[in-house]
Formats: structure tokens, sequence, C-alpha cells
């Protein structure tokens, strides 16, 4: 590596570990995120200037947070300015003062947490399209760039980039407050929170789109912004039970690509794989989900079941009658066609395929189910394992029709050739 | 990437078999620790007991021999480590430059865990074999 090179990844890394306190930070005390992004990126622009002359300075995130103070008042006091020649003295110029005196340093380490929290909520804020919030989580939380974010998502820069812009402008025109929601509020928004991590970690753990199979970028973002939030509300079970899904899924990674790059299905995946660090903090993680107060949730009985899949050191030990139990219980708290197949394929593996069939071809007229080349895949195991060959066959085509991902239906091509063998 | 960060806090010699660090020092590391947390990346973090408790095997010829401590030569020894989950190893170092050690003498050494992908393939399937 160049030294220019060198100070260039020192940078950036700073900027990935700075950005998000700079960011929650300066939001609490200019009450706008998209104004405490701007102001954080120009303090990054000016590093990018000095830095490299003149060294990483001992304290980066001091410096970046002294540079961005000084532009948040500059630019207060030019609104309060223009303010006090309306006659409207606002309340921008009493941020201008509160903001002069507000000692930064306590802000960087006193209140960062709960500000860091206020972040979270805000760019997942109902407001925002599940698209935006995303985009927006993993620009202020994870520090990516909208290059990064764009090309995770496959969609072109400019698109990304505006995607963003508007989602700032959604929550200034929205004036959604820079808080933690409280009381009856607080359940559905933390619901709204999760459901963006969760679709980032799904996003790279089953790409729905492109060849390859997973993007394990995006899941060590999601892992990233999920043990985040487990630091930050720790006393949320959800947020427990999806940080042990997490990282219980993912312990699995390495096992579930082949040497060619192919998918490998869990019960075929070569258990020495799996990554012991990440079961060991994934069952530690489903420990403290159950320990707090109230019934499984949607995250911690999916964590659940893949604690029982991690406990198994073979296929065969898979405690499956109690798999299936979980996904009732799954059904109960979150009732979804999809859920009832996972449920009817833990029966299948409990209590013999038959069993199993019948729950299946009782999704057969879901409308929901329609296009999920899941749905003929279970049926072709089932099938195949009663016996009926060319029957399972037809159900593995039909689901490498309905497959958008490459990988995924080369597996599916694989088992229906196979099966004619 | 996954980096193991060791702290060779510089330990002046001492003649008190288990030091334990004062509070002072234990809420200096806990603030660090917090922080290393709340930004999602700590797997680990363990703190060494004292290093006149630790014992050292050397070989020779290979036969082990152990040698109990104290040591005279305490600058080196590892106090503590943790295991981060990070982007790159700009980002590992930067974290390990936040490390609250003593300001004259302290060394940290980052070095990456190493990962499945970083075998070639004819030396992956050995690697599980444990």
């Amino acid at each position: 590596m160049t030294p220019a090179s060198a100070a260039r990844a020192a940078i950036e890394a700073v900027w990935r570990i700075e950005s998000p306190r700079l960011i929650a930070a300066l939001a609490r005390m200019v009450g706008d995120v998209g104004l405490a992004e701007e102001l954080a990126q120009d303090a990054f622009v000016a590093a990018l200037e000095q830095w490299p002359a003149d060294g990483v300075p001992d304290r980066p995130g001091a410096w970046l947070m002294q540079a961005a103070k000084r532009r948040a008042i500059d630019q207060l006091r030019r609104a309060e300015r223009l303010r006090l020649k309306q006659q409207v003295v606002g309340r921008d110029a009493e941020a201008a003062e509160e903001l002069a005196a507000a000692d930064f340093e306590a802000a960087l380490t006193e209140e960062i947490g709960d500000s860091l929290l206020r972040l979270v909520f805000t760019a997942c804020h109902p407001v925002l399209a599940p698209e935006a919030r995303v985009a927006l989580t993993l620009r202020l939380l994870c520090g990516l760039t909208t290059d990064e974010i764009a090309r995770a998502f496959l969609v072109p820069v400019a698109t990304m980039a505006q995607r963003i812009v508007r989602a700032k402008l959604t929550l200034a025109e929205a004036r959604v407050a820079f808080e933690v929601p409280a009381g009856p509020d607080l359940a559905p928004r933390l619901g709204a929170v999760l459901a963006v991590v969760y679709l980032v970690f799904n996003e790279g753990y089953a790409a729905s789109a492109g060849e390859e199979w997973m993007r394990p970028e995006l899941v060590n973002d999601a892992l990233r912004l999920g043990r985040m939030l487990a630091e930050l509300a720790p006393a949320e079970p959800e947020v427990h039970g999806l940080v042990a899904l997490m990282e219980l899924h993912s312990s699995r990674m390495t096992a579930r690509v082949g040497a060619g790059g192919e998918a490998v299905l869990l019960l075929d995946q070569d258990r020495a794989r799996w990554d012991r660090l990440l079961i060991r903090r994934g069952l530690a993680a489903l420990e403290r989900a159950e320990a707090l107060k109230g019934p499984l949730g949607l995250y911690s009985l999916q964590a659940a079941i893949a604690a029982c899949h991690a406990r198994a050191r073979r296929p065969e030990d898979t405690d499956w009658a109690r798999i299936a139990a979980l996904y009732d219980a799954l059904a109960q708290v979150s009732p979804s066609p999809v859920v009832e197949l996972n449920r009817a394929v833990a029966v299948g593996m409990a209590f013999g395929p038959a069993a199993g069939l019948e729950l299946v071809d009782r999704l057969a007229g879901e409308p929901a189910l329609r296009a999920y080349p899941h749905l003929p895949a279970a049926r072709a195991d089932l099938l195949a394992r009663l016996g009926r060959r060319p029957e399972a066959v037809a159900e593995l085509e039909r689901a490498a029709r309905l497959s958008h991902n490459g990988r995924e239906r080369a597996l599916l091509q694989k088992r229906a050739a196979a099966l004619q063998d | 990437m996954r980096f193991m960060i060791f702290i060779q806090p510089n330990l002046p010699p001492s003649t008190e078999d288990n030091l334990i660090p004062s509070r002072d020092a234990i809420e200096t590391m806990s603030r660090y620790n917090r922080q290393l947390r709340e930004a999602g990346v700590l797997l680990e973090v363990n703190g060494l007991h004292s290093p006149n408790e630790a014992v050292r095997i050397s070989f020779t010829g290979g036969k082990p021999q152990v040698v109990d401590g104290p040591f005279a030569e305490t600058k080196e020894m590892v106090g503590g480590y943790w295991i981060i989950d990070v982007k790159s190893k700009a980002e590992a170092i930067e974290w390990a430059k936040r490390c609250p050690v003593d300001p004259e003498g302290a060394i940290i050494e980052v070095r990456q865990i190493f990962e499945i992908s970083d075998f070639p393939p004819e030396l992956q399937e050995a690697v599980w074999l444990g």
C-alpha cells in the first residue's frame, strides 16, 4: 500500500467509526438529520484535504466534531440573521445559542448511546418508504457511501443518491422529531427498525436478485447494525432475538456455498464448517431474549428454530418435533403461508413425508405462494421420499422456472436431474 | 474481517501475585468496550491475569520445559485481547488506536484472524478436518 492510499484507507476507516456518532450528536443539536449529515460530510471533506498532508490527528473524532461544530454555528447564525431581518426570532436562534454553548465532547461521549438510538428510529421512520429506510440506515448508521449502497442493491448510483436525498427531504418536511418513540408507539416503531435490519440481512443472505447466492457485505452490515441495537436497546427481547437469528444463520455462511459457488442446502452442509464463535454468540443472544419477560416474538421464535439446527451435530440429530412446535407458535404470532409451508416441512421430517405432504397440499391454492419456488421444491422433496419420483421431478422443474436467483435455479435443476438417474 | 487485538500494557515488574486493576482503570476500559459494542464491532473481549502467574513452556529438541513466572522481562507480555469484526484492516487499526492504554510504552498488536477463504481451495478441506 502506498502512503497516500494508506492515508486514504485510514480516513475512510475513521469515517466508518466516527460518522454515526458524529451525525447522531449533530442531529440531536440541530434537530435535522439531513442537515446533520451535511455538516458531518463537510467536516469529512475538510479532513480529506488536511489529513493526508498533516497526518490523522490523535483524536480524529474530536477533530471532526470541532470542524462540524464551526460549520453548524456559522449556518445557524446565518439563519438567525435572516430571521431577525424578518422580525421572526425562531427556534433556530435559540438553537444557535445552545449550540455555541454546547459541550460537544460531552455530546460525543455521555449521551451518545441515546443519540444513536434516536438516529436509528429516525432513519427507519414510517413516513419513509421501506427502501428509503434501508438506504438511510446503511448510510447514517453503517457509514456506507452512496456508491456502496447502490452496488449492494444493484441499482444505479444516481437512483440511490436520489432516494437518499428524497428521504432526508421527507423527514424534514414531515418535521419528524429526532427522538426515541415512547408509549404505545414504541412497539410498532421498533418493529419497523428490526424489519429494516432483517431486510438488509436477507438481501445479503439469500440474494433475491443477481447470480450470486449471497452477498456477505450486506450480511456483515446487518450483523453490525443488530449488535449495535443490542447494546443501545438491551431491554428489548426481539432485538436479541433478531441478533440471535442473524448470528445463527450467518454461522452457516461458508457451509452453504460449494467449491464451485453453488448453493448447498442446510441438511447437506458440512457442519464442521459452521462457525462456532457465531453459534455461541447466537445461542447467548437467544438466551438473553428468552430471559426477558413476555412470550417469544417473531424473531426470537425463528432464532429458536435456527438454534435447533445449530445444536444438532448431525442432521439426523435435529429435533424436528420441537421445530414443528416452534413453527406452530410462529404461525400464531405471525401467520403467513410461508410459515405454514415451513411448518409442513418440519412436520414431514418429524412425523413422516405423508403427514408433511398433507399440510403442503393444503397450501396449493394459496395465491401468495403461486410464484414461490420453495413450495414446489418442498413438495418435490416429500414426493421423492414417498417414492413418487416423476411427480417430484415435475415439481423441481417448476420450482426452477419460478426462481429468480441463478445459483438457486442451478441447484433445483441438479436435484431434478439426480432424481431422473 | 475479524481481527484479534492484543494489548501489551507495559506493566512495571511487580512482586504481587495477582494484580487487580484499579476501579479507575476498569471504568476507563469499560467505556472503550462500550464504544466497541455500540459500534457493533465487538465479538469478544477478555483480560488476562497478572504476568507473574504466567507459565512458559519452552521446547528444546522436542522436549517441553515448564518455567513458572514471574519473568524479568514483562514488557512484551499480553494483558488482554479483543476480537472485533470490521470492514478493513484500516478500521481495526483505528479502533486499536483508540484503546486507553499507558501513554508511555504500551504496545497494541493487530492480527487478522484466518477465514476459510484465506486458504487455497486444496487446503480448505484440510482446515475443516479438525
